[in-house]
């Protein structure tokens, strides 16, 4: 089988004379949704309902709950552990099966989890968490009967205080297939191919080294499912990965490590990163305990000892020099797109304008509240703009310099949910990168200890083999094709209400924003 | 090439046990034995640990304090019988504005002197009052590279402390303008005296030790150079004794060794400054303002005197205007002080020092962008030492803490590494905004990114006026 862009362009068409042909067939990926429940024994629910010593076990409960709450087995005299999570907690009160109510001993008692304030953080909040698993493992948002609050964060600013200006009643009546959610990365008529993804959003930089195997895995192939990408990050390209060629953007950063032609020549997008959000300003840093053997081999370095990505590359220091860097990418592979992964400094606008001008072809703002690895904590909170007001300061400019539809603005840095990414096309954006909410999907519940010992204790982003035998692949690619399809219903369902056919006429539609803490009276501010 | 400024330092483990954010594991009835949280599902061990430690019952339980929060055990135990949540100890400690998180990556900076890490992004708020107000720029494309932190290159944290010259005169290639004495320091931080309810006197010769170490300055009240001891004499180039209006001057012999002396603000500091000066003219006077109602405008105005060398504004220890009903942050104050003085053209001739509110090195490197040239730090060297700030000594109560035993090994050791640690933080910040010297930095505030001016800029020319503070 060959890749989509052997299938769409003809290879011989595109590639010169001198390029080594490396594809090899590539797979295809199923995107249809599938149940993928939690690999953890006991799921974190919101409600949890107590049993007091009065109950006699006459198994009403279990009898009335259409939800499976209450478990009690054949030939059990006792109730087994209750599966919480499926509760619906007190919006059940409005129903005819309502536990609590019809307990004729009156031994049962609902509750608000007191362990959610142990969870999560004011970017994450317990609720976000919780609905993001939700739809990892069903692949719907949670019914609004659940009772969470998903939607926002805590933080109170940025997306948190945004909100879109839904209409009582759409402008259009549209149905779910008039909606078209793709967008196109290429836009400089350049003869290099447009490359279009299903969805606005990709994976986000993960390199072999902060994750495992199988995390890499599992992205690449939820991306090939729809169509879209995943990032290699800066680590090199494992052999792997090749069935999923079509789908991977493999990045150049500072440290050039696993950087050879040879994986250069096989992607569609490669992408030099400059900064990024977690750190910006910062370069890398590859803890010794996670150059492991593997990681060592594929980077090409010594094992055990810390790998340092300086900042910034050491051969560009001007524009002139990062189009060099672009031109010889382009060289060796004639049929790639270069992405530019840069933060969010108080010049990002000019940063992406001179990128543009010297010949990229994806802009890519990194915000100063992302990032999925390890990081300086006084980087993370301190150092650069996030990435709500880049969008807007990027796009505005570009729209200045009559540059807009040439380049492909992608953001990233602190996107949790569909709704995000709705706002940040909102603001200007035309796609954006997530990562930390793929992480979420596969059970990470942000407990921030990326970089400590053997790694991660969720299995995620660590390299030790026996902390990574806890996800398996099919499973971890079940389970962020299962968020992706609920986050692409909901961007569907967003556009709707807007009337708006496609994502792209979302793009620097503010006025379809408010922001709850202004005035939002755009005639006196225009 | 200069040798590079670098502190040594070494782990020094606490004497306490840690107060946790997750502090407490609960374990139910029903437990089925089967030791699933033991053997497989805490990868940090936490359990087998809580095992040595019911063997070892004369050691403190420490090891559920350490505890990652990472929810491994809830969901792996075999019945789902444990619970996890928020110590409430760890919650209680601070006073609003040193808060549980700061107390605690205080404790871990002085334990370890290691740069705090941690991955999956930024999980606070998305802005804040005091310096949560304000970024710091990064410079994307032509910077020093990180080698300015790791090697080749070299980034600068010396500042100069004194009165500077607006110009130099040259007549036949030699130099005629006078220079002024000038102090200089390899790290912009002043070890400050502590207030009154927070004082042990056994920390004293510690925090000389400290400074000496660093090779840094502590400031001193007179009235108590005598716990000094010995340290005293041989070291009063680091030390920096601080006058009362009434507090009379040093003996000379003394006097003629110190490098910067500190007055407080009075009717008479020019006549200060006059005695001090004909006994020391090489000796540094700074003037130390309180940031009361007046002490902006007071600070301006000294600032004009051109006998005046150094001003040394101080809020209180969480960075407030003192005396005030809304009081203004530390941040802001500087940043009137500094500008009003670029305006008249002599921000150059003085010397800010800035004291209260700096908890984080964050604060350090901001508060320098808001036109402070030096810092001073004293609450955080104590939180360093495992004070939780529960405020017991300043109510006459006895330290839980024990810091009034600590041996100078630990003392010194900690606030060094506290101080090692804030430095190297300084450089990470430093090395991404693409500064060489601190002194650059100082009032750089084009390299600094203000929420107030990024919400106007960006979303209030779409959203029409902010309503919310």
């Amino acid at each position: 089988m060959e890749g989509i862009l052997a299938r769409e362009l003809g290879l011989k068409e595109v590639l010169p004379e001198n390029t080594i042909k490396t594809l090899v067939p590539q797979v295809e990926v199923d995107r249809e949704v599938k149940p993928a429940p939690s690999r953890y024994r006991n799921e974190i629910a919101k409600y949890i309902i107590r049993r007091s010593s009065d109950c006699k076990l006459c198994g009403k409960c279990a009898q009335v709950c259409p939800h499976g709450v209450h478990v009690l087995k054949p030939g059990y005299k006792l109730f087994s552990a209750p599966h919480l999570n499926v509760c619906i907690g007190p919006s059940c009160q409005k129903t005819d099966h309502y536990c609590i109510d019809l307990c004729p001993n009156k031994a049962l008692q609902m509750v608000e989890n007191p362990m959610l304030k142990s969870m999560g953080d004011y970017r994450w909040t317990p609720d976000m968490l919780m609905a993001t698993w939700k739809m990892a493992e069903t692949g719907e948002a949670p019914l609004p009967e659940y009772g969470y609050d998903y939607e926002t964060g805590a933080s109170g600013g940025g997306f948190d205080r945004l909100r879109f200006k839904f209409p009582e009643k759409p402008p259009v009546e549209l149905q779910d297939d008039d909606i078209d959610t793709s967008i196109i990365l290429n836009r400089r008529n350049d003869g290099r191919p447009q490359v279009k993804i299903d969805v606005p959003w990709y994976g986000g930089g993960m390199s072999f080294g902060s994750v495992s195997n199988v995390i890499q895995l599992s992205k690449a192939r939820a991306a090939t499912a729809f169509n879209t990408f995943t990032c290699t990050g800066e680590g090199g390209y494992m052999e792997r990965m090749k069935p999923y060629d079509d789908h991977v953007i493999t990045q150049i950063a500072t440290g050039l490590f696993g950087v050879r032609e040879e994986t250069i020549q096989r992607v569609r997008i490669v992408e030099f990163k400059y900064a990024q959000g977690a750190k910006p300003g910062l370069g890398g840093h590859l803890l010794a305990d996670k150059v492991t053997p593997t990681v060592a081999k594929m980077r090409e370095t010594v094992l055990g000892i810390s790998l340092f990505s300086p900042f910034p590359f050491h051969s560009v220091y001007s524009i002139e020099d990062h189009q060099k860097h672009m031109d010889w990418i382009k060289h060796v592979n004639r049929r790639t797109l270069i992405a530019t992964k840069v933060s969010t400094p108080n010049d990002v606008d000019m940063v992406a304008v001179g990128s543009y001008s010297a010949g990229t072809h994806i802009v890519h703002l990194d915000g100063g509240y992302g990032g999925t690895g390890a990081a300086p904590d006084i980087a993370k909170k301190n150092i650069a703009m996030p990435i709500e007001y880049a969008i807007v300061k990027v796009h505005r400019f570009l729209e200045q310099e009559g540059i807009r539809d040439k380049v492909t603005l992608i953001a990233s840095g602190g996107l949790r949910t569909s709704h995000d990414i709705a706002k940040a096309i909102a603001l200007g954006a035309d796609g954006v990168v997530v990562g930390t909410s793929e992480l979420v999907a596969l059970g990470c519940i942000r407990c921030s200890r990326c970089e400590s010992g053997r790694g991660c204790p969720r299995g995620i982003a660590t390299t030790d083999p026996e902390l990574a035998k806890d996800i398996d692949l099919d499973w971890g690619t079940q389970r962020i094709i299962n968020m992706y399809a609920a986050w692409r219903k909901e961007l569907v369902e967003i556009l709707k209400r807007l009337g708006l056919r496609s994502v792209s006429e979302l793009r620097g539609r503010t006025d379809l924003l408010m922001h709850l803490d202004y005035t939002n009276d755009s005639e006196t501010h225009p | 090439m200069p040798k590079k400024y670098h502190i040594e330092t070494k782990k020094i483990a606490p004497r306490l046990p840690k107060r946790g954010k997750f502090g407490i594991v609960d374990w139910r009835e029903d437990c089925a034995q089967c030791h699933n949280c033991v053997k497989k599902a805490c990868v940090y061990d936490r359990y087998r640990q809580e095992m040595q430690y019911i063997k070892n019952l004369d050691e403190f339980n420490s090891m559920f304090f350490e505890c990652m929060g990472c929810f491994s055990c809830v969901q792996k135990c075999t019945k789902g019988l444990l619970a996890l949540t928020v110590n409430p100890e760890y919650e209680r400690m601070g006073n609003g504005y040193f808060t549980p998180d700061i107390i605690l990556t205080t404790w871990n900076q002085a334990e370890t002197a290691g740069i705090p890490v941690s991955g999956a992004g930024y999980r606070g708020k998305f802005t804040g009052s005091g310096f949560d107000s304000m970024w710091t720029d990064m410079s994307e494309i032509v910077r020093p590279t990180r080698d300015g932190i790791h090697g080749r290159e070299y980034i600068s944290t010396s500042v100069d402390i004194g009165r500077k010259p607006k110009l130099l005169s040259f007549e036949n290639n030699k130099l005629t303008t006078t220079l002024p004495p000038l102090v200089d320091l390899p790290v912009p931080i002043i070890i400050e005296m502590f207030p009154e309810k927070y004082h042990f006197p056994n920390l004293i010769p510690m925090l000389l030790a400290v400074a000496v170490k660093t090779g840094t300055m502590i400031i001193v009240d007179w009235k108590y150079h005598h716990l000094l001891g010995a340290y005293e004499e041989n070291h009063l180039s680091n030390i920096i004794f601080y006058l009362d209006k009434e507090t009379p001057l040093p003996p000379p012999d003394i006097l003629k060794k110190l490098r910067l002396i500190e007055i407080v603000d009075s009717d008479r500091i020019e006549q200060r400054i006059n005695e001090i000066k004909a006994v020391n003219p090489e000796l540094v006077v700074s003037i130390r303002v309180e940031l009361d109602a007046c002490g902006e405008q007071r600070s301006i105005e000294l600032a004009h005197h051109p006998f005046i060398e150094v001003i040394h504004i101080v809020s209180d220890i969480n960075g407030n205007q003192t005396g005030a009903e809304k009081p203004k942050f530390i941040k802001d104050m500087t940043r009137i002080i500094h500008t009003s003085l670029v305006k008249d053209g002599i921000r150059d001739e003085i010397t800010l020092i800035a004291s209260g509110g700096i908890a984080l090195a964050e604060h350090m490197a901001k508060e320098i962008i808001c036109g402070a040239d030096v810092i001073t730090i004293n609450m955080p060297l104590l939180i360093g030492l495992e004070c939780r700030f529960c405020k017991n000594c300043r109510d006459g109560f006895a330290c839980p803490a024990k810091i009034e035993t600590i041996t100078a090994e630990y003392g010194i050791g900690r606030m060094t590494n506290l101080i090692a640690v804030w430095h190297d933080q300084l450089i990470e910040v430093m090395g991404a905004m693409g500064m060489r010297e601190a002194r650059r930095l100082r009032g750089e505030t084009g390299r600094a990114l203000f929420f107030e001016d990024l919400e106007e800029e960006t979303f209030g020319r779409h959203f029409g006026k902010r309503i919310r503070a």
